[in-house]
């Protein structure tokens, strides 16, 4: 829940003079503003609350005042704008930062057990349910 | 010497829980000989409670004096912060914390040691034996690896201050609230334990374990939301739950309590669930430790971690393996000499408690596993993020069946019952639970699933929690009773929030000049000026909008972006306007070069029904709670009052038990 403390440390660092925040250009046009259609400023958000901001921590880069995760809603936005697949910009930005970066887990050799955890426990609690429930005594007495 | 003192009295409390964990051990191994070694048990658990919170007051003391010769203080304190955020950072740190955590413990220990006369004496240390083992992990810890009382060799001049973003009201008592939830599930852990040990597992144990799950659990519940709250205003961009680690971190122990509290009522009121109750009592324990391991070892660098300190990350991982790891021996050792209980049927209120025990444990076991498997995966060099995606459809799948079996549960009859009996008061529910789903898909077309089906269920489960009162005296009914619908009603509440905000709201990002004027959804929004202010230690830009809805009357609203200067650091202060039917959330950035301003706005319709209805979730817990405490005072004095009469009247023969 507290994840902004380490974009903002960065920031307060590279701005020696944190007061004068006014010599910072908006680091892109789409960073700030939104696109001008409704549709695909919807898919444009939906992508960035699954993309990680790199340098904050547990953060999407739509929650993020860092200024790589504005580059990053730059790039999204003009991307989309250009009409790009939403999913290919994932595929696009997991080749240059790494899996880190996309907060949906793909399936690959080593991340199958998050994809296996909910039918494992899916089996385990119809197995558990069914166990209490076939054990059943005579109707009437305990 | 006021340091000194502090940590004096700390060692002086470990020697004490040393002492009740030897007497209980010698009581319970050594038989009739050793009886007389019990006596000592109590009086050393009671002692260490009013010791220990006089050594975490001398720390507070030692904060509000700012004492700069003292590390904690010199490192986490400055002279020129606000006094609430003097005394608030007495805990807004490592060493300050686990020494609250301790403090909320013993006090607990000496509360459970002097009021808690229902159970077999036996069990009862067996029980206060536990409860020095866990004190003592956490006593060395304190001692050995996080002394608050630390000294340094010269004083400095002035301290490094507290970080701003904890410099808020909400968080000031945030982590007091989620420890004393905490703590409270090691005491339902030490009764397990107890009950383990001395094969006491039955309807007392469950009624003396009940009351510390209930407390807690409110805790946890009052913890969650206020932290979820202050995330939503306080990071300034309109998210109110991001799966972080240090959030599931407080979610895992609130889940396995919530499934604690419904089998303990189970076994309490039915004697059913005998081993699912130890169970979930040493899984719930465990996940507030696995919550504490994840956000003080380091292992997550965030505002929680205040310390990234390997050797104090690996002394908490001992300490988990050996609670959890010992308490789980003890359970497999012991389990299969503990008998279910009673028996009932598919289609019954037990059932349905067992079906939502479930469904809890899973979720929990999915919020575990997508919590640890990025941690794995480091292990092999691959950074992977596990996040909403993941998260939201798996923990739905799960959630909609309970939510669900919820609506139905508390409807059911104990034992057998069949769903002839209570179909015709489904009815309502169900329809307008298809209605709203009808309705939506009509007039917001692109409606997501899952926040569909969470406005739907949440219309369904807020009517369907009701029900129970149909057809009561709504004066008899017990407490306990409303509590349980209250809590269910608020779920419903907050589940509403939860769905219409993700189905609903609207963003504007915008660069305004002075003049300007923004719409986003029902409100148009005017940047009437932007000017300097000052406060004790920071200084800021607030902007100053007129915002109306719907043209209606104007309100005005001032955000603002702070700089620190101890620590240097910018935070955004959003301004809210909240109306019956949303919030409207505004958020004032940097100046661009242009000369204008950027602004975030957001109009989030029915966003405040989340923490409401957490509010009301945690209003029913305290209900249930009040009625449980009532109901075994009133039982106590009957008891009472039987000896009494006994003893005037010695004539034998049987006396009635007093009814449940």
């Amino acid at each position: 829940m507290s994840r902004i403390l380490a974009c903002l440390a960065l920031f307060a660092a590279m701005l020696s003079v944190p007061a004068a925040a006014q010599d910072q250009l908006p680091p892109a046009p789409y960073a700030y503003r939104q696109l001008e259609d409704p549709a695909q400023e919807q898919k444009a958000q939906d992508l960035m609350e699954t993309l990680r901001c790199l340098k904050c921590q547990s953060q999407s880069i739509a929650d993020s005042d860092a200024s790589m995760a504005g580059d990053m809603r730059n790039q999204v936005r003009l991307r989309i704008k250009a009409g790009e697949d939403p999913e290919a910009i994932r595929a696009w930005l997991v080749e240059r930062y790494g899996d880190y970066v996309s907060y949906k887990p793909e399936l690959t050799a080593l991340t199958w057990p998050l994809f296996a955890a909910p039918l494992v426990l899916l089996l385990l609690a119809l197995l558990l349910l069914r166990k209490r429930f076939t054990r059943r005594l005579p109707v009437g007495e305990e | 010497m006021i340091a000194e003192t502090g940590l004096a009295l700390l060692w002086f409390a470990a020697a004490l829980a040393l002492l009740q964990l030897f007497a209980s051990v010698m009581t319970l191994v050594g038989g009739q000989s050793e009886a007389e070694m019990g006596g000592v048990v109590r009086p050393a658990a009671i002692m260490q409670g009013p010791l220990v919170a006089l050594s975490f007051l001398m720390l507070m003391w030692l904060f509000i004096r700012t004492d700069l010769s003292v590390l904690l203080v010199a490192s986490n304190s400055h002279s020129a912060k606000p006094f609430i955020f003097k005394l608030a950072g007495t805990w807004g740190n490592h060493e300050g914390s686990m020494l609250l955590w301790v403090t909320v413990m013993a006090l607990s220990g000496s509360f459970v040691a002097l009021v808690e006369r229902r159970l077999p004496e036996r069990t009862m240390i067996a029980t206060l034996a536990a409860q020095a083992f866990v004190s003592l992990g956490f006593y060395a810890f304190l001692l050995f690896s996080s002394n608050p009382f630390e000294r340094l060799p010269t004083p400095v001049p002035e301290g490094n201050g507290l970080n701003p973003l904890l410099q808020d009201i909400g968080l000031a008592f945030h982590p007091p609230t989620l420890y004393i939830g905490y703590v409270g599930l090691s005491v339902a852990f030490s009764f397990a334990v107890g009950a383990l040990l001395t094969r006491e597992v039955g309807p007392a144990f469950a009624r003396a374990m009940r009351p510390w799950v209930l407390g807690s659990w409110i805790f946890l519940t009052i913890g969650i939301t206020a932290g979820s709250y202050w995330a939503y205003y306080e990071l300034g961009w309109g998210g109110w739950w991001f799966w972080d680690p240090v959030e599931n971190a407080s979610l895992m122990p609130w889940l396995a309590a919530t499934a604690l509290l419904h089998s303990a009522s189970v076994l309490a009121s039915r004697d059913a669930l005998r081993t699912w109750t130890i169970m979930l009592g040493v899984i719930a324990f465990s996940m507030s430790m696995v919550g504490t391991f994840l956000v003080r070892s380091g292992i997550l660098t965030s505002v929680h971690a205040f310390a990234v300190d390997p050797e104090r990350g690996s002394f908490i991982l001992a300490l988990l393996a050996i609670y959890i790891g010992g308490a789980l021996a003890l359970f497999g050792a012991r389990a299969s000499t503990v008998n279910e209980g009673k028996q009932f049927s598919l289609v019954s209120r037990e059932a349905g408690l067992v079906v939502n025990n479930v469904a809890l444990s899973a979720i929990l076991g999915i919020v575990l596993l997508g919590t640890l498997y990025p941690l794995l995966t480091e292990a092999f060099d691959t950074k992977v993020s596990v996040g909403p995606p993941y998260f939201n459809p798996v923990g739905a799948f799960f959630a909609i069946p309970m939510i669900v079996v919820m609506a139905v549960g508390p409807l059911l009859r104990w034992r057998r019952d069949s769903f002839d009996r209570i179909a015709k008061a489904l009815i309502l529910p169900a329809v307008l639970t298809a209605a709203v789903i009808v309705g939506a898909v009509v007039l917001a077309p692109g409606i997501r699933v899952l926040p569909l089906l969470g406005l739907a269920l949440s219309i369904g489960l807020g009517i369907a929690s009701l029900l129970p009162l149909l057809g009561r005296n709504l004066l008899r009914t017990p407490l306990a009773t409303w509590g349980m619908v209250v809590g269910h009603f608020g779920l419903a509440v907050a589940l509403f929030g939860m769905a219409s905000e993700s189905a609903f709201s609207t963003e504007k990002l915008v660069a305004a000049d002075i003049g300007d004027t923004v719409e986003v959804g029902p409100w148009t929004i005017e940047l009437a000026g932007i000017e300097p202010v000052a406060g004790p230690n920071w200084t800021a830009i607030e902007a100053n909008m007129i915002a109306r809805y719907e043209g209606g009357d104007p309100v005005s609203l001032h955000p603002q972006s702070r700089n620190f200067t101890q620590p240097p650091m910018t935070t955004s202060e959003s301004a809210l306007s909240t109306r019956w039917n949303g919030q409207l959330y505004a958020v004032v950035g940097e100046e661009g070069l242009d000369g204008r301003w950027q602004l975030r706005l957001w109009w989030k319709p029915f966003v405040p029904l989340i923490w409401i209805g957490g509010l009301i979730v945690a209003l029913g817990g305290a209900l249930a709670l009040i009625g449980r405490l009532l109901g075994d005072m009133r039982k106590a004095h009957q008891v009472r009052r039987i000896a009494e009469r006994r003893e005037e009247r010695p004539m034998g023969g049987a006396m009635p038990e007093p009814a449940e």
